[in-house]
C-alpha cells in the first residue's frame, strides 16, 4: 500500500469566530484539499457557550476531523489524543476505500468477520506509526484566550513529545489568529520539532477580533504553497483522503 | 466526524443475552465489571463459567485489544493479561456492537488490596509484577499504560495480574495509550516511546502512587519534585534507590530491578536473633556462617542426588524403550 503524507489543521480556540468568512465552509475546502480539520474547545471551569460547540462540531464534522472540548487542564493529554485519533481516523478512511475497490461496495472494516479485520487493523496500525505527518497549529489569540496561553504552549510541547515517538516524519508549524496588524500570524515556519515554541509564544499580543474563517483559509494556502514547492522536487505527492468510515 | 470521549452509550441488565453474529455463543450477562473510555466490561455466564466481556461500540478498540490478547495467548504458560476466549459482534436492536469475550480475574484493584492488606505485600506484588514485565518485555511488547486500576490482585494464591491491554504497544513504537502521573514524558524525564524503561518508569510510580493516593501535579522540575515525594514518607525511602533508578530510565531490563528490589528488603538478621547480644564474638559469627553454608552445601548434594536419579530414570526408559523397538 502506498504511503503518503496525513496533513491537518490543528485549531484550538475557545468560542465564535466574529469575523470574516464562515468557518465551518473554509473547513469543508480544507477537506476537498485533502486536509483534516481538528479542533480543540477550551473551555473556563464555567458555563460552555452553546454556540461555540455548535461551530468547533460544525468546523471538525466538515473537516473530516476530530473534536474536543476540554478544560484547560486537561489540555496536554488531549491535544495529542486527538490528533492520533484523527490520523487512524484517516488511514481507516484510506484503508476501507481499498477494501472497497478489492471486495466490492459493501465492503469496510466492520464488515469483514473478526479474524481479517484484526489483520487490517495491523496494518492501520504500522501505517500509523510510519506515515508521515503535517500538522499546521492554528491558536486562537483573542483576548479570552491570553491566560489559556501558557496551557496551550504546554500541550503544543507535549503533542511535540507524542508524535516525535513515532517512526514517521513529523512537520510543525505555528500561526495565530487575530495577528499583529494582519488576520493571521505566522510565528513558526514548518519545523520537525516544536521545542522552538518557548521563544515564539513570549511575544503574543492578544486582541479581541476572532478571524477563524480566515485563518482557515491563510492554512490552506498555506498547506498549498509548500506542497507546490515540494511538487518541483517531489512529483510523487500521495495524499490522503479521508473517507467517512 | 465526531469522536468525543465516548461515555458508553450502552448499559445491558443482568439476564440480557449477548449472541455472537460469527461464531454464535450465547453469554448471559451478570452483572457490570467496570467502564472505561473505551467500552465496558461485563461478568457473564458462559455455560455455567463466569467469564468477562467487553463491549464497544467501536470496533476498533476491541480488535486493537484482541490483537494484543492474541498475541499474549502465543507466548504460553505465563498469564500476562487475561486469556482471550472468543470475539464476535452482536447486533442488538439493529446496530452492531463488538465485543470479546476473556478470562475473568476476580480481584482487587492495587491500591485497595495493599489499603486492606498493608505494605507488606508492597514488594512481592512489585516483584510478581517485574516478572511478568519481564516476559512481556522478552516477547516484544512494552505494556504502556501501566497503572493502579489496570492491576488486579488475586486472593490465592495472591497474584497480580494485567487488565486492559489498551495501551499495550510494539516495542519500537510510539506508546498507544498512557495517563499522565505514570508517563515520564509528562514528568520531563523521557520519550514516549515504547522501551521497557518506560514500563519500568511507570512501576516506581505505582509504588509513589500508593503512598500518596492522591496523586499529584507536576510543578517544576520533575524529577525534583518526586525525589522529594519519596524523601518525604519514610516507608517510600526504603525504595529509594530503586525508585531513582527507575525514574532515570537506568534499568535495562525488569529483571534487573526486581533483583535490586529484592535486595533491598530486610530481613531480621539471623545474628541478631539468634546471638545473645553480650556475645558479639567473631566465632560465634563464623559459626552460624559455617552453619549456613553447611546447610547450602546439603541441598546442594541433595540436589544432585536428584539429578542422577533423574537421569538414571530416563536411561532406564530409553533403554526400555530402545527393547521394545528391537524386539
Ligand atoms: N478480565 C477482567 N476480569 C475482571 N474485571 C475486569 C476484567 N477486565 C476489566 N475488568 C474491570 O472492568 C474495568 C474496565 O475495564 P478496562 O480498564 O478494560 O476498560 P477501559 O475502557 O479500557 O478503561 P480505561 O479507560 O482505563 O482504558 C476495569 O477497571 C476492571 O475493574
Amino acid at each position: 500500500m502506498k504511503t503518503g503524507t496525513i496533513k491537518q489543521i490543528l485549531l484550538i480556540t475557545d468560542g465564535c469566530s466574529n469575523h470574516g468568512e464562515d468557518p465551518v465552509a473554509m473547513a469543508a475546502l480544507a477537506r476537498e484539499f485533502g486536509i483534516t480539520v481538528n479542533v480543540i474547545g477550551v473551555m473556563e471551569n464555567d458555563i460552555i457557550d452553546e454556540q461555540g460547540v455548535r461551530e468547533i462540531e460544525g468546523i471538525a464534522r466538515q473537516g473530516g476531523g476530530v473534536s474536543q472540548i476540554v478544560y484547560s487542564q486537561v489540555l496536554s493529554q488531549t491535544v495529542q489524543m486527538v490528533t492520533r485519533k484523527a490520523m487512524t481516523q484517516t488511514l481507516q478512511g484510506v484503508v476501507n476505500q481499498e477494501l472497497r475497490q478489492i471486495l466490492g461496495n459493501q465492503a469496510s472494516l466492520e464488515n469483514l468477520p473478526p479474524e481479517k479485520r484484526g489483520e487490517v487493523l495491523e496494518v492501520v496500525d504500522e501505517l500509523n506509526e510510519t506515515v508521515d505527518l503535517e500538522v499546521l497549529i492554528l491558536v486562537d489569540t483573542s483576548a479570552s484566550m491570553k491566560h489559556k496561553l501558557p496551557t496551550v504552549k504546554e500541550a503544543l510541547l507535549d503533542l511535540s513529545l507524542s508524535l516525535n515517538a513515532r517512526m514517521g516524519n513529523n512537520q510543525f508549524s505555528l500561526f495565530i489568529f487575530p495577528g499583529k496588524g494582519n488576520e493571521v500570524e505566522k510565528l513558526l515556519d514548518w519545523t520537525p520539532k516544536l521545542e522552538s515554541l518557548t521563544t515564539v509564544f513570549a511575544k503574543l499580543n492578544p486582541s479581541g477580533m476572532t478571524p477563524t474563517g480566515p485563518a482557515l483559509k491563510e492554512a490552506i494556502t498555506y498547506f498549498k504553497e509548500k506542497h507546490s514547492v515540494r511538487g518541483y522536487l517531489s512529483r510523487h505527492d500521495d495524499e490522503f483522503y479521508e473517507e467517512s468510515i | 466526524m465526531m469522536m468525543n470521549s465516548m461515555k458508553s452509550p450502552f448499559n445491558f441488565a443482568s439476564g440480557t443475552i449477548i449472541q455472537g453474529k460469527w461464531h454464535h455463543n450465547r453469554y448471559t450477562i451478570i452483572r457490570e465489571l467496570g467502564r472505561g473510555a473505551n467500552g465496558i466490561v461485563y461478568l457473564a455466564d458462559w455455560n455455567g463459567k463466569k467469564v468477562a466481556i467487553k463491549v464497544s461500540d467501536n470496533h476498533v478498540t476491541i480488535t486493537s485489544e484482541v490483537n494484543v490478547l492474541k498475541s499474549f495467548t502465543k507466548a504460553q504458560g505465563v498469564s500476562l493479561g487475561p486469556s482471550l476466549f472468543d470475539v464476535d459482534d452482536w447486533i442488538h436492536n439493529g446496530s452492531q456492537i463488538s465485543f470479546y469475550v476473556m478470562e475473568y480475574i476476580a480481584g482487587t484493584d492495587l491500591l485497595t488490596f495493599i489499603k486492606q492488606n498493608g505494605t507488606t505485600w508492597l514488594p512481592v506484588l512489585i516483584s510478581q509484577l517485574l516478572t511478568d514485565l519481564d516476559y512481556l518485555h522478552k516477547n516484544g511488547w512494552v505494556f504502556g499504560d501501566l497503572k493502579p486500576e489496570n492491576l488486579l490482585v488475586t486472593k490465592s494464591p495472591v497474584k497480580i495480574r494485567c487488565i486492559d491491554v489498551g495501551g499495550t504497544t510494539m516495542q519500537g513504537r510510539a506508546i498507544k495509550e498512557f495517563t499522565e502521573f505514570f508517563d515520564r514524558g509528562y514528568w520531563g524525564l523521557g520519550s514516549r516511546r515504547a522501551e521497557p524503561s518506560y514500563d519500568l518508569f511507570a512501576v516506581a510510580m505505582i509504588v509513589i502512587n500508593l503512598f500518596y493516593p492522591k496523586r499529584f501535579q507536576k510543578h517544576g522540575v520533575g524529577i525534583e519534585q518526586l525525589k522529594k515525594a519519596i524523601q518525604d514518607v519514610k516507608e517510600l525511602r526504603q525504595y529509594r534507590p530503586i525508585l531513582l533508578k527507575a525514574l532515570a530510565g537506568k534499568y535495562s531490563s525488569a529483571t534487573e530491578m526486581k533483583k535490586e528490589l529484592l535486595k533491598l528488603i530486610h530481613f531480621p538478621s539471623a545474628h541478631h536473633q539468634t546471638t545473645p547480644k553480650y556475645q558479639t564474638n567473631k566465632n560465634q559469627r563464623a559459626q552460624t556462617n559455617n552453619t549456613r553454608t553447611r546447610r547450602k552445601k546439603q541441598k546442594n548434594k541433595h540436589g544432585i542426588l536428584e539429578t542422577i536419579l533423574i537421569v538414571a530414570i530416563v536411561c532406564i526408559i530409553y533403554a526400555v524403550y530402545i527393547f521394545e523397538q528391537i524386539m
